[in-house]
């Protein structure tokens, strides 16, 4: 497809789009990153300076517990989320087409929940009036209706909830693609389904499995109001953090200081997913 | 194997609904309060969605930033994907990170750039700046369905064209952009849906004014709960829901997720060679 010689023309309508995108995310990214030396004005204002202070509180042991804290809440609930979510996208790509494509209409519009409704439905499904704990009092399980959030577990399973779809879908692609003639062959020479998957399957899915996971890690790390609806202070996530110095407390500085910390971060993973991706193309 | 097939599908099923059903269950609910079992029958807060003035502006606000959103998402999208992939560009893979990269990273970055660039212009808090905000960062999903549209399209449709006689013009009027078409509806579809239900950028470039859904939702959950929350979260899933049934069923929803075409009953470019064979012949003359 790409085999076109572009013309002065295709210049004029390829300069629109970027202009639009450096204008609109590449200079407001590059404001962030001056206002991260700027100076704090009480009252939820900044002003032009050259300070390091900002900078300097990223090394305070609040924040690195934060960051400590985040990461590995997201770690967990990537972790979680592909050991439930990979086999499910295997099975699912195996089905017939009318299964499979309802499947992916549920899975999608979990996908396209506000993270708001997502966290207001889990605080009411983990909650003492009309949760959980009310079903099992009804069947006469427990003997009074308790409350499971806010905690670290209601957090833990609110994140799972958001990232599970991504996860599907960015395992989605790759699975579709998967020799059924492998899976076949190992059938033939008398392997178990069971075997097949955990010694084909599985180990041939490795780099997607690395790729998913870390995926679903920097959109967990994204995410904001799930810890703010489902957890304590204490289970608060970077971006909570990030935004609420933006807002309420009105230190700007500070919070593009984090916000950039966080962009180095996703970065990192990032890149190391197209690492990871560019090898495994290299050798299939 | 079995067993386990069926363990995890309805472990998934189950876990993805769960939520769901127990708002379902408190949004028709009596009386103001949640209650489990719930006491009586009434749709009292499904109406107060559409009667309450508050409520109704702000999914009036929350439609009208998804909308212009979602259009000018596409709008630079598409340029952006057909020429990356239609000519030899020397930066291809550069402008196509950038336009990748904010969805990529966290919306809180987004978020807070959009937040600081508005400050510095001095025109803040309006609706507009959250339509820029959500389009700049939803760009990137009509990108990637453009882009593996443009990847997909089989190029002998386009030389056929030319052979044919037609101006590149003509190629990209009647053969590319119809192409096109179903990759723009799914990327539009998606940065509306996720438009729709987006918080974090909303509230840092103009929360305090523009107060859209989300924000209403949990501005309402931190000053006590009302059925209507319920009601509310009950009809986004309906809306998402039918968005995406429609997408599957008209923007060949499996194709843009990924799946290896071999697993599609229904090829598209054969409709593309079909369409293409009854527009193109008509220019024969002017070629000979």
């Amino acid at each position: 497809m790409s085999d076109r010689r572009p013309t002065p023309r295709t210049y004029g309508v390829l300069a629109i789009p970027v202009t639009v995108l450096a204008v609109f995310f590449l200079v407001p990214f590059g404001m962030m990153v001056a206002a991260s030396f700027y100076r704090r004005i009480e009252g939820g204002f900044y002003e032009p300076a050259f300070l390091l202070d900002s900078w300097r509180r990223l090394f305070s042991e609040v924040f690195i517990e934060r960051a400590a804290f985040s990461i590995g809440i997201s770690l967990l609930a990537g972790a979680l989320c592909i050991a439930i979510a990979f086999p499910f996208t295997y099975f699912l790509t195996r089905m017939r087409r009318r299964p499979h494509v309802a499947l992916l209409i549920l899975v999608l519009s979990a996908l396209s929940l506000s993270e708001v409704i997502v966290g207001f439905t889990w605080s009411v499904l983990l909650g003492r009036a009309a949760g959980i704990s009310n079903i099992l009092v009804w069947l006469g399980l427990m003997d009074e209706a308790a409350a499971y959030q806010p905690g670290f577990v209601a957090v833990l399973l609110g994140l799972s909830y958001i990232a599970f779809p991504y996860c599907v879908l960015t395992l989605y692609p790759s699975l579709t693609r998967l020799d059924r003639e492998v899976t076949e062959a190992a059938q033939t020479l008398g392997a178990s389904p069971w075997r097949t998957f955990w010694t084909v399957v599985v180990p041939v899915s490795r780099p997607i499995i690395m790729a998913g996971f870390l995926l679903v890690f920097v959109f967990t790390l994204g995410s904001y109001l799930i810890a703010a609806i489902l957890g304590r202070p204490g289970h608060w996530t970077l971006s909570v953090f990030i935004s609420d110095q933006a807002s309420f407390n009105a230190n700007v500085p500070f919070a593009a200081a984090m916000a950039i910390f966080l962009t180095a971060l996703s970065l990192a993973v990032v890149g190391l997913v197209v690492a990871i991706e560019s090898r495994t193309r290299r050798l299939a | 194997m079995r067993p386990l097939k069926w363990f995890v599908t309805a472990f998934t099923i189950v876990f993805l609904f769960a939520p769901l059903l127990v708002v379902a269950i408190v949004s028709i609910n009596e009386n103001r309060y949640m209650d489990f079992p719930p006491e009586g029958f009434s749709l009292a807060w499904y109406t107060a969605l559409w009667t309450d003035p508050a409520w109704r502006a702000s999914i009036g606000r929350s439609l009208t930033i998804a909308l212009a959103g979602a259009t000018l998402a596409v709008a630079v999208a598409t340029p952006l994907a057909y020429v990356l992939r239609a000519y030899r560009i020397r930066l291809a893979p550069l402008l196509y990170s950038l336009g990748i990269l904010p969805f990529m990273l966290p919306p809180v970055i987004s978020a807070l750039g959009m937040q600081v660039f508005w400050n510095a212009t001095g025109h803040v808090g309006r609706i507009e700046n959250v339509v820029i905000a959500h389009a700049i960062f939803f760009s990137t999903l009509p990108l990637i369905t453009i882009s593996l549209a443009m990847e997909t399209m089989d190029p002998s449709l386009r030389e056929a064209a030319q052979t044919l006689g037609a101006s590149p013009r003509t190629t990209f009027r009647t053969i590319t952009f119809p192409l096109l078409v179903p990759s723009m509806v799914t990327g539009f579809a998606a940065a509306f849906v996720l438009s729709l239900n987006e918080y974090i950028i909303a509230f840092l470039v103009a929360g305090f004014s523009v107060e859209t859904l989300p924000i209403k939702i949990f501005n309402g959950l931190r000053y006590g709960f009302t059925p209507t929350i319920a009601a509310v979260t009950v009809v986004f899933i309906a809306v998402a829901g039918t968005v995406f049934t429609l997408a599957a069923m008209f923007g060949n929803l499996l194709r843009f997720l990924g799946a290896d075409p071999s697993i599609l009953e229904r090829e598209p470019a054969a409709e593309a060679r079909a369409r293409a064979a009854e527009e193109v012949p008509e220019r024969v003359p002017a070629a000979v």
